[in-house]
């Protein structure tokens, strides 16, 4: 690591708080392993710091205009009904006469 | 050297099977014995060590799909008996990126969280290839999710070997598909490219990949990585090939609301009118790289691998002599921001579409009794999401999330307004440098050895640093093969042209292909082919 290389960005607390959001359960050595490379990822993201953006800049959502008339006319707002609702019933893990089975969802106050 | 009907061209493949000279089957055979010499053992999730014949095979496909194949061949060739015409990719072996839905088909996008997942529907532009006459052999290997550049990241394993080089890459994330098509094992293949996943690999497997412009072809059915980039993308042998898939593939969907509705030319029209009067612009900002050294983290500054810069100039030189104009010195300052721009993205929208596995409705569900909902989700995406998708579900959180945001995601979204900004300047038909397009390296370098970069997931980024801003900008790409290196790897060249100027970019391509035709370096082939025809 080069000596002026700045601390690490993703503390050990937040890449915790990051892992909870995220809905993950991590091997210890695998979580030491995604929070260096975050934080090198992030080392290389700070180069953008170095660029002069002109306040007026517009921000891009993606890179090709889409003029009214090259977009497809909304569809109507009806019901369709599903076609195969069975074979899409049927991946689910667990089912029980039409409904997806789950573990509890335990009763939590709102913080 | 032998030629098998399964190295034919796509064109002449269904040129045979139209007139009844060859039939669909006996294609579909020929693609299905070479298959069997040079394939190896298929990827799997508990893959197990790689042993050295590994290192001699291919390994592109996770499934293979020869009952539901042989019906379809059988189906044309019946068509063609009643004088019906089945289509412009008659007969002509298809293989899929696994990241696309095939109906009845299993599609895992690479990755353990979807090895079960059976489409109940087809993608778009697969419904309309298989339409127009091609069949699918299989689903092939790609990194997970599309994670990545090396095709090492799926959780199928052995990843795919480099037809020219088992031991090397292929290339990613369309991977399967580049390796498939450069052995032989399908003529055609449908990837994706997000940041290059179908140029990189058409560039390190010595075939052609096209990018076309977001929007040109439908994202219904393709399982999404970042929805703002990704872009349905064929891969074939010659830009011919390409050139008719694109035509099949394209046009809007009522499926997807970026499918635009601008006309789709008949990219066959005009492939050979050839490049006299083209501006084609060079850019010092494509032969210059800056990338992080892998020990220390700092940015250096280095001039490209003087072999893939000779290939582009060399290039240059050819479309020259057949009357192309050659414009030197185009600016494209903010090149060298597009990875860090893409770290910012790409990872907030791939976090986004990647909520959605969650053990519930389809895909993998930890076992065994849990105890509450969140622990289903926990200890699912825990076991079924391999180390990519997790680091882009935690960079995505982290950079757009409210208490750490330092900016990035704004200024990342400005920097691609400025990336695009600088092709709009390039090719502004009143401005300084009227470019019909740009002629680039398509990568770095050539194919990289198996395990030389994986691991390292911000070097491995790299390896897009010339194909990504294309996906910014949203504009067009194609990678041809531009020439061979000393160890005898195939070099790619891109052209990058304009919002829906494939047609151009194509004929540049086929012009390219026509002129280099009796280069010494045509004359390569790959390895694992070399053994077959000895074999």
């Amino acid at each position: 690591m080069a000596p002026d290389t700045p601390p690490d960005e993703i503390t050990p607390d937040i890449f915790a708080h990051l892992v909870r959001l995220a809905e993950l359960e991590l091997e210890p050595s695998e979580a030491e392993y995604l929070r260096a490379q975050l934080n090198g990822q992030l080392r290389a993201v700070r180069e953008m710091a170095d660029i002069e953006i002109e306040p007026e800049a517009p921000i891009t959502s993606h890179g090709v205009p889409y003029p009214p008339e090259v977009r497809p006319r909304l569809r109507d707002d009806a019901i369709v009904a599903c076609e195969n609702p069975d074979e899409i019933m049927a991946q689910a893990p667990e089912t029980d006469s039409g409904y997806i089975v789950v573990p509890e969802i335990p009763h939590t106050d709102l913080e | 050297m032998t030629r098998s009907l399964c190295d034919l061209s796509a064109v002449e493949q269904a040129r045979r099977v139209r007139s009844g000279e060859t039939s669909a089957a006996s294609i579909l055979e020929s693609a299905l014995t070479r298959i069997e010499a040079v394939e190896g053992r298929p990827p799997l999730i508990e893959g197990g060590e790689v042993v050295p014949d590994d290192r001699t095979k291919i390994h592109a496909f996770i499934s293979q799909t020869i009952d539901r194949a042989r019906k379809q061949a059988q189906a044309i060739d019946e068509a063609v008996a009643r004088g019906e015409d089945p289509g412009p990719l008659a007969g002509v072996p298809l293989a899929i990126k696994d990241l696309f839905c095939v109906r009845d088909t299993l599609t895992t996008a690479g990755s353990r969280i979807l090895a079960n997942f059976r489409a109940p529907y087809s993608a778009t532009p697969v419904a309309r290839l298989e339409a127009a006459g091609a069949v699918t052999v299989g689903k092939v290997n790609l990194d997970e999710f599309a994670f990545g550049s090396s095709n090492e990241s799926s959780a199928f394993l052995p990843p795919p070997g480099n037809p020219w080089d088992p031991a090397r890459v292929p290339g990613g994330s369309s991977g399967g598909s580049a390796a498939a098509v450069a052995a032989g094992e399908a003529t055609i293949s449908l990837g994706t490219d997000t940041a290059g996943s179908v140029r990189q690999p058409a560039a390190f497997c010595g075939v052609v990949g096209l990018k076309p412009t977001y929007g040109r072809v439908s994202r219904f059915g393709l399982i999404a990585f970042a929805s703002s980039l990704d872009c349905p993308a064929p891969i074939a042998r010659t830009v011919e090939d390409v050139a008719v898939m694109l035509g099949v593939i394209s046009g809007p969907d009522e499926h997807d609301a970026t499918a635009a509705a601008t006309p789709v030319p008949d990219y066959l029209a005009g492939l050979d009118d050839g490049v006299r009067g083209m501006r084609i612009g060079l850019s010092p900002d494509y032969f210059r790289l800056r990338y992080p050294d892998p020990v220390s983290g700092e940015l250096n500054d280095q001039p490209i691998v003087p072999a893939i810069e000779a290939a582009v100039r060399d290039a240059a030189e050819v479309l020259a002599r057949a009357g192309a104009e050659i414009v030197e010195g185009v600016p494209m300052a903010n090149t060298r921001f597009g990875i860090p721009a893409y770290f910012v993205i790409s990872r907030v929208e791939a976090a986004s579409n990647l909520h959605r596995y969650d053990g519930v409705k389809y895909g993998y569900r930890a076992p065994g009794k849990l105890q509450e909902l969140a622990e289903l989700y926990r200890r699912s995406r825990g076991d079924g999401f391999g180390v990519q998708p997790k680091l882009r579900i935690l960079m995505g959180m982290y950079v757009s999330a409210a208490q750490y945001e330092k900016g990035y995601y704004p200024r990342a979204l400005r920097v691609r307004s400025m990336i695009r900004r600088d092709f709009d300047q390039a090719f502004d038909p009143q401005g300084r440098y009227r470019l019909d397009a740009l002629l680039t390296p398509t990568t770095p370098t050539t194919a990289f050895e198996l395990g030389a970069i994986y691991g390292d997931s911000v070097l491995m980024q790299y390896a897009d640093l010339l194909t990504v801003p294309a996906n910014h900008a949203g504009i067009p790409g194609l990678s041809v093969p531009g020439g061979l290196d000393e160890p005898g790897l195939p070099i790619g060249i891109q052209f990058l042209g304009p919002d829906f100027s494939e047609d151009r970019l194509l004929r540049l391509g086929r012009a390219f292909e026509v002129e280099t035709r009796e280069a010494a370096w045509r004359g390569g082939r790959p390895r694992v082919l070399q053994a077959v025809d000895h074999g």
